[in-house]
């Protein structure tokens, strides 16, 4: 029980994360048609000046608390994504808006190449640790079941973020110009609406969530490195399409429906595979030995774990290519 | 002739969709306070005209004049800003959006938060059948209720000159006569608008002039009763012998 209730604790974490990248795939999907495979890249980006920043501020400001100094590297990470994510649209995305589809995507897995690289130049091949600014004692609020302070606030920061997404999506102007643009563009533009503004600000909006998103990543796990946007993004491009690509909240769903089956699975895959298990007429004369002593072969540990995450994209693709919350594509007359 | 109060002027405008010339060299204009119909057959480059008037389709050649400016250059949100307003072909609703979202969208532009407010009223009590449904999803209208709404977005951008592309297609005529009315209503305000129709013998009728047009280019022009009343319009395209 403690297993899957920590396993559940785990999973929430590391699905809100996917939820954050993944809100950037679905948007920039959903008013563009495009898969931004640079996305993960972004979040990359964002990890590494945060651990810029904060390596700065401990050298010239060694007073600082943790809270103010990691608000200021997320601040200036956020600032420095949402710039790039611009520039990223401006230059790469808007010229082939009326190219064949294949053209932005294959331009966009380039993207993808250019920000590792740039990234590897800067910073390097090497495993950077990322400074553990927040405690990571953790706290026990049921017997055996561990959450740190950094995880609770990831929990409670991404669900503030989605909930002002939402708000912003359904409650505002822009909001609704997003959603006419998305629709329609030549529509939109009939409206009045500058669609251009409308898609650089989908981008902007999107790259400031990767950055949060990979600032939470690093501080959870404490590495960052030049290619660790690959995973993350991979993931939250099939949280994205689990969800129901195009549609916000089912990339939030599609995010923590992930993780928790990626932890849960991680959690059980090692004993649910122990071949002392096996009845004992399977089982090698070295097997029995070993099972006899109390241990265990495990034929697919935890490390495993990642390919929970593509054989659900596999089944979504096959049995529900439009994802739990997408709607059948039809316009009615 | 072209005037002081001409809000519309194209001269010899030409439009190409790659290497097919679907627009060879027209000239026309709508003066404020006008309703102008343009008629013709399918093909004929009715829509694609009022497409390059809104900036959704570039220009060949020639000069589009708003207000006696050359807006042939601008891109369609800021003719909007001008005083341009129009409703597509097939109505062009936002499926996803409510039927609210959708007439606020038509004020996009606008600041005047009080206005907006009186100008949805009377959107209202124009079209009464909007209002019951402000909340639904408005791809689940009928028809004729989105035509409605389209008409209701376009007013509220407050537009000088409102282009009208096909609004009877595919609709009851118990739902045509009340556009017809709305139109009519709208134009006794003030309004100058641009129509486009298939339905030549109603747009006619209410039109001060009308154009008609044939494989790109203009072959009649005259006041609505001139050319309800000409022979080669009455067989080509109102349907009699």
């Amino acid at each position: 029980m403690e297993t899957l209730l920590q396993q559940i604790v785990n999973g929430l974490v590391v699905g809100s994360v996917y939820a954050l990248v993944a809100l950037g795939y679905t948007m920039v999907y959903g008013i563009l048609g495009l898969i931004n495979f640079a996305h993960g890249d972004v979040l990359m980006v964002g990890a590494l000046v945060a651990l810029q920043v904060v390596l700065f501020l401990q050298k010239a400001f060694p007073l600082l608390g943790a809270v103010p100094t990691l608000l200021i590297a997320l601040t200036v990470a956020m600032a420095v994504c949402m710039a790039l994510g611009y520039i990223i649209e401006r230059t790469a995305y808007r010229r082939l808006r009326n190219a064949p589809r294949l053209a932005p995507l294959i331009t966009a897995i380039g993207v993808s190449f250019l920000l590792q690289t740039l990234a590897m130049i800067i910073w390097g091949r090497n495993y950077h640790s990322f400074p553990q600014l927040i405690t990571t004692t953790p706290l026990q609020p049921v017997e055996g079941v561990f959450i740190t302070p950094v995880q609770i606030i990831i929990l409670v920061s991404s669900a503030l973020l989605m909930t002002g997404l939402i708000l912003l999506v359904n409650k505002t102007r822009l909001g609704r110009a997003m959603r006419a643009t998305a629709e329609n563009h030549r529509v939109a533009s009939l409206m009045g609406v500058d669609t251009n503004k409308i898609i650089a600000t989908t981008f902007i909006i999107g790259s400031a969530l990767a950055a949060v998103a990979g600032v939470m990543f690093s501080s959870n796990y404490g590495v960052a490195h030049y290619a660790m946007g690959f995973t993350p993004g991979l993931k939250a491009f099939t949280a994205a399409v689990l969800g129901g690509i195009g549609n916000l909240g089912g990339a939030m769903v599609g995010g923590v429906v992930l993780g928790l089956v990626e932890s849960i699975g991680a959690g059980y895959l090692g004993s649910a595979t122990d071949l002392c298990h096996l009845p004992s007429w399977a089982q090698s004369a070295s097997l029995i030995e070993t099972c006899a002593n109390g241990g265990s072969f495990e034929l697919l540990s935890s490390n495993y774990q990642d390919i929970f995450a593509f054989v659900i994209l596999g089944i979504v693709l096959i049995f529900r290519p439009t994802g739990l919350l997408g709607e059948r594509v039809s316009d009615r007359a | 002739m072209p005037t002081d109060n001409t809000i519309l002027e194209l001269k010899d405008v030409q439009i190409a969709y790659g290497q097919i010339q679907a627009v060879k060299g027209i000239d026309f204009h709508v003066s404020t306070g006008e309703l102008v119909c343009l008629i013709g057959a399918n093909g004929a480059g009715k829509t694609t005209t009022l497409n390059a008037i809104s900036g959704t389709l570039p220009i060949k050649s020639g000069e589009i004049r708003f207000a006696g400016q050359d807006i042939s250059k601008l891109p369609a949100h800021l003719r909007l800003r001008q005083g341009l307003a129009l409703v597509p072909e097939g109505r062009g609703i936002f499926t996803r959006l409510t039927v609210e979202e959708n007439l606020r969208m038509g004020a996009y532009t606008r600041d005047d938060k009080e206005a907006i407010e009186q100008d949805l009223e009377r959107v209202y009590s124009m079209l009464p059948r909007v209002k019951e449904r402000l909340a639904q999803v408005a791809g689940t209208l009928s028809g004729g209720e989105q035509q409605m709404v389209a008409i209701g977005r376009a007013l509220l951008s407050r537009p000088k000159l409102l282009l009208l592309d096909e609004p009877s297609m595919g609709l009851a005529p118990l739902v045509v006569e009340k556009i017809f009315e709305v139109i009519q209503t709208v134009v006794k305000e003030g309004m100058s608008i641009l129509l486009v129709e298939q339905n030549a013998n109603l747009a006619l009728e209410f039109a001060s002039r009308g154009y008609v047009m044939d494989g790109g280019r203009i072959t009649l022009a005259g006041s609505g009763s001139e050319l309800l009343n000409d022979p080669a319009v009455r067989s080509a395209y109102l349907g009699e012998a």
